[in-house]
């Protein structure tokens, strides 16, 4: 039962780190960003490349996935997004599912449609013994690390000038510009950010999740529900919403494997039933 | 005036080459390879199609004085494209043979146009025992589930294992593969406390994993395709069922040669049964693995790679029993009963449902010269897909 309840908590830690970028770009930003999975795909396989090619420490690897993730994201903001910004919505998810599936096809193309595999250091491999709970070393370490990056985050965003920027830019542009912000830094490094934290998430789930070419796309519903219960205004709705969704497709598929892939649709639809806007909803947005 | 003539004849003689000779001398068979080659499941295309070409590479591309041109078509493991390209290659290309079939849809998307148009279809990968009741015309030199799951079975009954949870992917393949499994075992006087289904898509396999060691079980079986296997595998030793004493046994498809070397340590120990390894040992398949990982960048062939390398090796062997003859009718003739040495061991085609039959192999995951093998240690003897025969 506890052991249930740990490795839900766990699958949805690491659901949290990979669509909390999402939430930032969604949420803030007001873009819709499909391809978010791409990025975290690009986490993943730099893992895989430096592991197995190079046999760098795993431990290197994390920090690496979410810089090249970011520097990724900070190009292709630059060079693509930027000047969609203000495009509708439509043409947003065109765009985006357009870079997903070159993404798809040239990560086939590169590194071969298999699954890719990497192999833990000893001291995360393996399971122990916690007050009779069996937990998994490396779900452990999902979890503290997400922890720690989901209080992070919140904190940035709301005791830092930095955040307090950013929110303003996403309230009134043109008001946050004449105040002197620079809005397009400011949106540029919030979207590479984003972008680093999936290539994080990424990263650390290849060994939980598995990864290969189609994980933008195999990922994107967990993405999108996560956001869309958690609601795109705050951190910590994305955050309850992530563990109680991994909390709860563990669960439903341990109690009750016949029906259990469609428990976490099932919750949506409640839950959006109940709270349209998200758990933590901002009033009238 | 001789002068000119001769130049004519020449002429005529020049002309009438380029237009006859591959009808004449020596004719073209074109067969057409369609096949995964993109998409989830691409390493089965490249699999198979560098099984096919390290046959022809072998064994040249001349049988019984035709050139056998081989021409690869990718369908991304897309049913509808599969028809599609099927219907291409025979009415445009002149196709008088396919082959290919990566997984069960895209092979039974091609039967009908294999038996309008008569043309032969072998499939070289897909594993559900029905594929060849589509079509009089198709034939197989892969193998079937029920064939490869039911001595997992016997060897379980017979090596001390009493209670098992099935563990399958819950579509076609792993209910075959559940089934017969299951039947056998427990003819045999064993037990199946559990049968857990896992959807395709599904990122972890915590909740099932849990389940099994909570049942308690001496042994699970296991079906999946072959790279959520690995990831299977890995989260098995993680969460220290070997240490609880479930020991783990499966199809081949799990411990994929392709990528067993990847799976590490937690593999060490699996026991599997399929009908093929790269480690069988015999002078055919030492040839066959050296040419292949010489060809392919050392990649390991798998079998899948077999099946292709088979394809090839039964269109040789029944064009070579009807003289050239690439007709439909002929060839399915030629092919029923048609034996030969694989790579594999010794294979046959049923001549009543023309499937294959083969040895099955039961194998351990252990380290060989510092790399991942499965080797086998127990043989099934020229067993027959199951459930054909069971309804025959």
């Amino acid at each position: 039962m506890l052991t249930i309840l740990f490795d839900g908590i766990a699958y949805g830690m690491l659901l949290f780190i990979l669509a909390c970028g999402l939430t930032v770009t969604l949420g803030l930003m007001n873009f819709i960003n499909l391809a978010h999975g791409a990025f975290a795909m690009a986490g993943g396989y730099i893992t895989v490349i430096m592991m197995n090619r190079y046999g760098i420490s795993f431990y290197w690897c994390l920090p690496a996935a979410f810089l090249v993730a970011a520097v990724i994201g900070l190009v292709l903001e630059r060079t693509l997004y930027q000047w969609l910004y203000q495009a509708p919505h439509l043409d947003q998810v065109l765009f985006s599912i357009g870079i997903v599936f070159m993404a798809v096809a040239g990560t086939d193309y590169f590194m071969g449609g298999q699954q890719q595999l990497i192999n833990l250091p000893p001291e995360l491999s393996g399971r122990m013994e916690v007050m009779g709970v069996g937990v998994g070393r490396y779900r452990l370490f999902t979890i503290v690390l997400c922890a720690l990056l989901a209080i992070a985050l919140q904190l940035i965003l709301s005791k830092t000038r930095f955040g307090s920027r950013l929110r303003a830019a996403v309230d009134d542009r043109r008001v946050a510009m004449g105040l002197g912000i620079n809005v397009p830094v400011v949106f540029a490094l919030t979207f590479a950010f984003g972008s680093g934290l999936a290539g994080l998430g990424g990263a650390m789930g290849a060994e939980i999740l598995g990864l290969d070419p189609n994980f933008p796309l195999k990922f994107m519903i967990y993405f999108l529900i996560v956001v869309s219960v958690g609601g795109t205004s705050t951190v910590s709705g994305p955050f309850l919403a992530a563990l109680l969704l991994g909390i709860a497709d563990v669960a439903g598929k341990y109690y009750v494997p016949a029906i259990g892939p469609f428990v976490i649709y099932g919750l949506m639809i409640v839950m959006l039933i109940v709270r349209p806007n998200g758990l933590f909803a901002r009033g009238g947005r | 005036m001789l002068k000119r003539r001769t130049l004519l004849a020449a002429a005529g003689v020049a002309l009438g080459a380029l237009a006859a000779v591959p009808a004449a001398a020596q004719e073209t068979v074109k067969v057409g390879l369609i096949l995964p080659m993109t998409g989830p499941f691409a390493s089965t295309g490249r699999q198979v199609s560098a099984g096919a070409k390290t046959f022809l590479e072998m064994k040249g591309d001349t049988v019984a004085g035709k050139k056998i041109e081989l021409i690869i078509r990718d369908d991304a493991g897309v049913a509808d494209q599969t028809r599609r390209i099927a219907q291409e290659l025979v009415v445009n290309e002149g196709v008088k043979l396919l082959a290919g079939g990566g997984l069960t849809p895209l092979a039974m998307a091609v039967a009908p146009v294999a038996t309008q148009a008569k043309v032969p279809m072998i499939v070289t990968s897909a594993g559900t025992a029905s594929i060849t009741k589509a079509s009089p015309f198709i034939t197989r030199t892969s193998g079937t589930l029920p064939q490869y799951s039911l001595p997992v079975g016997t060897w379980a009954a017979e090596n001390g294992i009493k209670k098992v949870v099935t563990l399958v992917s819950d579509y076609g393949p792993g209910i075959d593969a559940e089934k017969w499994f299951s039947k056998e075992f427990k003819g045999k006087g064993g037990e199946i406390i559990e049968a857990v289904r896992v959807p395709l898509a599904n990122p972890d396999f915590a909740p099932f994993l849990q389940r099994v060691r909570d049942a308690k079980p001496d042994a699970v079986f296991v079906f999946l395709p072959s790279g959520a296997g690995a990831l299977f595998m890995k989260q098995f030793a993680d969460r220290g069922l070997p240490e609880a004493g479930v020991k783990l046994i499966a199809t081949g498809d799990v411990t994929d040669d392709d990528i067993l070397n990847s799976m590490g340590k937690p593999a060490l120990g699996t026991i599997t049964g399929h009908f093929y390894a790269t480690a069988h040992d015999s002078p055919e398949n030492k040839a066959y693995v050296e040419a292949f990982t010489k060809a392919n960048d050392n990649m390991r062939p798998n079998f899948m790679s077999v099946g292709g390398y088979d394809s090839m090796a039964l269109i040789y062997a029944a064009l070579e029993k009807t003289n050239g003859d690439v007709s439909g009718p002929a060839f399915m003739e030629a092919v029923k009963g048609m034996s030969w040495t694989s790579p594999r061991g010794p294979v046959s085609i049923d001549p009543e449902t023309r499937d294959i039959i083969q040895n099955i192999y039961m194998r351990e995951v252990k380290e060989l010269d510092g790399e991942l093998h499965n080797v086998e240690f127990a043989t099934f003897k020229d067993l027959k897909d199951p459930e054909k025969a069971e309804a025959n």
